[in-house]
């Protein structure tokens, strides 16, 4: 058979099944705005508390975070995402999820390389890209006298 | 209870996740990818100060994705910088977010002591 | 002794048998359409033990015992066993095969292990290396998930093109006697690569290879697809099989008619939606053939069939430094009867015993 990748894959594209966009993206948007209604229910709860709106911010995350670290211990998360697609994935919820679930995986190889090193095989990358980003942009407005 | 707001942050933070949908079916992109991608146009947008308007406007609907979390880290180190100077370049962004960072290690360490990985078949 | 008819197809001069086989499954394996066709059913998927490593490991020597028993068989009496399976460094196969006591082959062909496995113990019996030898391969969904993608509680969806493993396993006791399904012919795959990255479109990778050792399969030996009931490909899937009939078209050979997938048999797509394109895995085709397929050769249901397990050959790293995907596909052929089908190379450049007689 003589054939280049181009050609294979225009091939393989007719038999590939296109993502069912007019579903999961809805789907995305659904659970991702009631992620954030979720949030910013806990947001006016705690302002109501008399919560600093900096304090209150903070809370929400935290509340957020807690949640969906229990329900990826409950094995729940992932479920829903099944749904929710990238709505439970863009949210602080899905970073809680992905700093979770590989802890909760791979502690059978051991609390300290395997649920301590792994647990940022997901999310560490955020972390490290979202830190270096701010830094760049620290730099830019200390040279610049932009702060 | 302000109810328009809780419409303006379901239509926003949807629409943040929606459009990471979008990228996930039809780019080769990644979730995690994705992701990376989310917190760095954070950053760039807060920097720019084009994300505070975002979250004035829907509140936890731009601060709960991703995104709110580089918006964060940039307001974390502008706020620095103007305090602490040349430090706050690199303490500003993770003091901003620690709590959510810290969160997530703390309560992921927990959880992961106290389940085992559930049968998934 | 095993003869050369072609280039690649290797007859089996006096046909080794299967002489006993089983199969085990898991719960979702339990709710699709093969789930009377398994040996040994856990519905708990670490099958009493606290790693998926160990559970899979477990479903190894579940299938090798119990294939022993069906035959009434010791480990003593078998001379080789070739296990493999899709962990790192074969594990499952090392440690679920460690009390047995039989000289082991390890092996590594990605979800084609089955029919390499089942080649050489055929190769073993018939050049009488080995009496009795053991063909043993398994997969797990959740070590294999582990291992190639993301953690199970992670919150990612499956792409459409995406397969499920199959968690289960098959096992295969080869050796001399009169009684089917007998092991004629045997065509090892070359491989083949033509550029597919995307690690969720597995099908996609393995359907060249599986195209390739169909079509020397019918070069090298002259026979036509019509001749068989049933011609069946170990885990392309709903997008592979799609291409691959494709590609065999593209060659001259037409094989709709007599194709089947393991991937598509194990698993019903329309009420199991979460499986994608089907099942895949070493223990997808390992449980199809050894649950399903061979008893129906047994009853004479079935008369020819060929086997042909599909391996995609990559790795996480390659995957991680962009490389593309390499496939591979190994083909058996298994028949009812001893000797209905003569082999008429058309090319007549057979070689006996090895040594090259005419032609190439």
């Amino acid at each position: 058979m003589s054939m280049t990748p181009q050609e294979y894959d225009a091939i393989n594209q007719r038999y590939s099944p296109a993502s069912k966009g007019w579903k999961t993206i809805p789907l995305a948007w659904l659970f991702g705005g009631l992620i954030c209604c979720i949030g910013q229910a806990f947001s006016d709860c705690y302002s109501a508390l008399g919560l600093e709106k900096d304090i209150a911010s903070a809370g929400v995350s935290i509340t957020l975070v807690f949640l969906a670290a229990l329900l990826t211990g409950f094995g729940i998360y992932d479920n829903i995402a099944k749904y929710g697609g990238a709505g439970c994935l863009v949210p602080i919820t899905g970073f809680s999820n992905a700093v979770s679930s590989p802890a909760l995986e791979f502690k059978s190889e051991g609390l300290i390389l395997g649920l301590g090193a792994k647990m940022f095989v997901i999310a560490g990358p955020v972390i490290v890209y979202g830190t270096a980003a701010s830094i760049i942009y620290g730099l830019i407005i200390y040279l610049f006298h932009l702060y | 209870m302000d109810w328009m707001m809780y419409i303006k942050t379901f239509l926003i933070g949807g629409a943040l996740c929606a459009i990471g949908q979008a990228l996930i079916d039809y780019t080769k992109l990644t979730p995690a990818r994705i992701l990376v991608s989310y917190v760095v146009a954070g950053v760039i947008l807060g920097g720019l100060g084009l994300y505070q308007p975002l979250v004035d406007f829907a509140g936890a609907g731009a601060t709960v994705p991703l995104t709110g979390f580089g918006w964060l880290l940039s307001k974390g180190v502008k706020e620095a910088v103007a305090e602490k100077g040349l430090l706050g370049i690199l303490s500003g962004g993770l003091t901003a977010t620690s709590a959510g960072i810290a969160a997530a290690v703390f309560f992921g360490l927990v959880f992961a002591l106290i389940f085992k990985p559930k049968d998934k078949n | 002794m095993p003869y050369r008819i072609g280039k690649y197809t290797l007859a089996l001069e006096k046909p080794p048998i299967i002489l006993s086989c089983a199969s085990v499954g898991s719960k979702k394996e339990g709710e699709g359409p093969l789930k009377d066709c398994f040996d040994y059913m856990e519905q708990d998927s670490y099958f009493g033990q606290n790693t998926w490593e160990k559970a899979e490991s477990r479903i190894q020597r579940e299938a090798v015992n119990r294939a022993l028993a069906k035959g009434e068989l010791d480990p003593s009496d078998i001379d080789y066993v070739f296990a493999g399976d899709l962990l790192n460094q074969c594990t499952s196969s090392v440690y679920g095969l460690r009390e047995l006591g039989i000289p082991l082959f390890g092996l590594y062909g990605a979800c084609s292990t089955m029919a390499e496995s089942l080649s050489l113990a055929s190769i073993f019996v018939d050049s009488g290396a080995g009496g009795k030898c053991v063909a043993v391969t398994s997969s797990h969904f959740c070590s294999a998930e582990r291992q190639f993608r993301f953690p199970l509680e992670y919150a990612g969806q499956r792409t459409p093109t995406s397969q499920w493993t199959v968690t289960g396993g098959g096992a295969a006791v080869i050796g001399r006697g009169e009684a089917p399904p007998f092991i004629r012919a045997i065509t090892t795959g070359t491989v083949e690569d033509y550029g597919i990255k995307d690690a969720n479109n597995m099908g996609a990778a393995m359907a060249p290879a599986a195209s390739a050792t169909i079509c020397r399969f019918f070069k090298d030996t002259g026979l036509q697809p019509d001749q068989f009931d049933m011609i069946v490909t170990g885990d392309l899937g709903y997008v592979g099989s799609g291409i691959l009939l494709e590609l065999t078209e593209k060659e001259g050979i037409d094989i709709h008619r007599q194709h089947q997938d393991c991937g598509l048999l194990i698993f019903d797509r329309e009420k199991q939606p979460e499986v994608q394109a089907g099942g895949s895995g070493c223990g997808c085709s390992g449980s199809v053939l050894c649950g399903h397929i061979l008893p129906q050769i047994q009853k004479g249901s079935l008369k020819n069939v060929l086997f042909i397990a599909t391996g995609a050959l990559m790795s996480t790293t390659s995957v991680q430094q962009g490389d593309t995907i390499p496939g591979i596909a190994h083909l058996v052929y298994l028949s009812f009867n001893m000797e209905d089908i003569k082999f008429t190379n058309p090319e007549k450049n057979c070689c006996v015993h090895g040594g090259r007689k005419g032609g190439a």
